[in-house]
């Protein structure tokens, strides 16, 4: 490894309504209720973020950068993750909401410019969840994928990954670089310090236009393939009955032939 | 002409029943053909397993020796190579599927609608955002090739009784070694997965310890369900963190759902909403459970269960 060169990890995040948030559809079916709703780092990705700062501190990187793709107002965002204890952050300004193929591009273009070992991103949004980013930066960049990280192992030129898959537990053995996406059960993000968040405020955080990234490129920016014509909510459920004793349970269930 | 593809799950040489319900999905789409690919090593039954499903018309067989472990990265190159003439690109949404059909669509320069619950047309899906709490209906620009990956809770398994002849198919792409397949640590022992289970059995707080939590394996066992736990139970450390039932935990859909000793969070109760048939049992008759229930229960649970298992037992005899 070129030593001149800083070990680097790339962490994409993205903006999305709070978790915490009861999101309600708006009556005339064009959206979600998002006007003064609380926005918070993607909970995937704050565990992306925690990763990547594990590695770093056990000395396996020198560097954690992180990057957005996202409307100007979301610089906030940006500092609560250096807050969080990475070294710089990259801010791809679109007002548009792009979709997972477009972002991807958009991630490639900044992995050419900082040459990470690693990229690691939540497995998911919970605002689209569409669970296609990291899938299809890896295949653009034609390096492995580990998807649904719930456990990360360095070691030279190699990660190994455990992988929650619905049969139980995979683990991978992939060569570096690689793009991993993180499940839940991959560690517990840090809480922010006040004094790290002061210390975040005159972090680098570099500004760069949709259009300086694609050139000539229109793909990278196009408009999105896919347009959503309408929101619903989802078909509630009814309260159904009562009953009193464990033989009219078993009664029900039986004629139900659930048992 | 509506042709799809879909791309078949399967381990162990059995076919996963997800892609029955791919088939099933795809069927739901008049005079859609219908192509099932096999990445299988050599001497797998797997394809002539697919052949058998109703509705599809015809089997396309890939062996090799790479294809033993189903590594997208290995996969998506002879995926999308074979997928070219399709217009359709369909695959389960379950880890199989999210992990592979990203990774095909950017090959193939495709959108990929996930989670694909409904198929109005041949370029418009519904889907749900937000954890379930929002349904979107989206429209494809005409024209494009799409991937999508089938919500396998939406749609019931495709019969058998079909007889689709096996082609064996060789792309020519050069397959990657830069991923390699280490192990598998099945989970749950011979209980079935939770996420794909057709009967869950959850405990919650009320269990109040990790020894009493033996009643739910125990009453699970006893019924073939799967366990589960609420995110409280968990956190109290009653139960193992991949048990975990709700929207920050696994997101389920079993035809038969029985929550014990839980309130009912919202964050719980997203992860449970489209099961079939939900039954709460708990002492407090307040609890936001039964809002939700089909049948529900109002009393202590280390009661309940007993009695209901020895009736359970009683009707076998």
């Amino acid at each position: 490894m070129n030593t001149a060169q800083p070990r680097r990890i790339l962490v994409a995040i993205k903006r999305v309504v709070d978790y915490n948030v009861r999101i309600r559809v708006k009556p005339d079916g064009s959206g979600v209720m998002l006007d003064g709703v609380k926005l918070s780092i993607n909970p995937f990705d704050q565990i992306a973020i925690e990763e990547a700062l594990r590695i770093k501190e056990k000395g396996r990187a020198d560097e954690v950068v992180i990057a957005t793709i996202a409307p100007a107002d979301a610089q906030a965002t940006l500092r609560n993750a250096l807050a969080m204890g990475a070294q710089r952050a990259l801010h791809v300004v679109s007002d548009a909401a792009l979709e997972p193929l477009a972002n991807a591009r958009l991630l490639l273009k900044l992995v050419e410019k900082e040459q990470p070992f690693l990229v690691i991103l939540g497995k998911q949004a919970i605002d689209d969840d569409n669970n296609q980013t990291g899938q299809m930066l890896a295949a653009l960049w034609n390096r492995p994928q580990a998807t649904f990280a719930s456990r990360v192992e360095l070691t030279d030129g190699v990660a190994r990954v455990t992988r929650e898959v619905d049969a139980g537990l995979e683990t991978l053995e992939v060569d570096l670089p690689a793009v991993i996406t993180t499940d839940l059960r991959l560690n517990e993000p840090r809480f922010v310090k006040l004094p790290e968040i002061m210390k975040a405020k005159t972090k680098p955080l570099e500004t760069i236009p949709v259009a300086s990234l694609i050139g000539n490129d229109k793909s990278g920016g196009s408009a999105s393939r896919v347009k959503t014509s309408k929101t619903e909510p989802p078909p509630a459920r009814q309260r159904g009955i009562m009953v009193k004793d464990a033989a009219e349970l078993f009664t029900e269930l039986h004629k139900r032939s659930l048992v | 002409m509506t042709r799809i593809l879909i791309v078949a799950e399967h381990a162990g040489g059995k076919l996963n029943v997800s892609t029955a319900k791919c088939v099933k999905a795809a069927a739901s789409l008049a005079g859609a053909e219908i192509t099932v690919a096999v990445f299988a090593n050599a001497g797998s039954p797997v394809a002539a397993q697919a052949a058998k499903l109703a509705g599809v018309s015809r089997v396309l067989e890939v062996t090799h020796a790479a294809n033993e472990h189903q590594l997208a990265a290995t996969l998506a190159p002879q995926v999308a190579e074979v997928g070219q003439p399709f217009t359709h690109l369909f695959g389960p949404s379950t880890t199989f599927g999210k992990d592979l059909m990203p990774r095909v669509a950017a090959l193939l320069e495709a959108p990929q609608i996930s989670d694909v619950m409904h198929i109005e047309s041949a370029a418009r899906f519904r889907r749900p955002i937000y954890a379930g709490n929002a349904i979107i209906t989206v429209d494809v620009e005409p024209g494009a090739k799409i991937v999508a990956t089938i919500r396998t809770a939406s749609f019931e398994a495709a019969a058998a009784g079909g007889s689709a002849p096996v082609e064996a198919v060789a792309p020519k792409a050069e397959l990657p070694t830069h991923t390699r397949f280490v192990s598998l640590a099945a989970a749950g022992g011979d209980r079935p997965d939770l996420q794909s289970a057709n009967k869950v059995v959850s405990g919650g707080r009320a269990l109040a310890s990790a020894d009493a939590f033996k009643l739910i394996y125990g009453f699970a066992d006893k019924i073939g369900a799967a366990v589960g736990a609420s995110r409280a139970a968990v956190d109290a450390g009653y139960a193992p963190n991949d048990m975990q039932v709700g929207q920050t935990g696994k997101i389920i859909a079993p035809e038969l759902y029985i929550a014990i000793g839980i309130s009912g969070a919202i964050q719980h109760l997203t992860g449970i909403k489209d099961a079939r048939t939900i039954v709460a049992i708990n002492k407090d008759s307040e609890a936001p459970i039964f809002e939700v229930a089909d049948i529900g229960i109002v009393g202590d649970l280390f009661t309940i269960v007993p009695e209901l298992e020895k009736l359970i037992d009683a009707s076998k005899k």
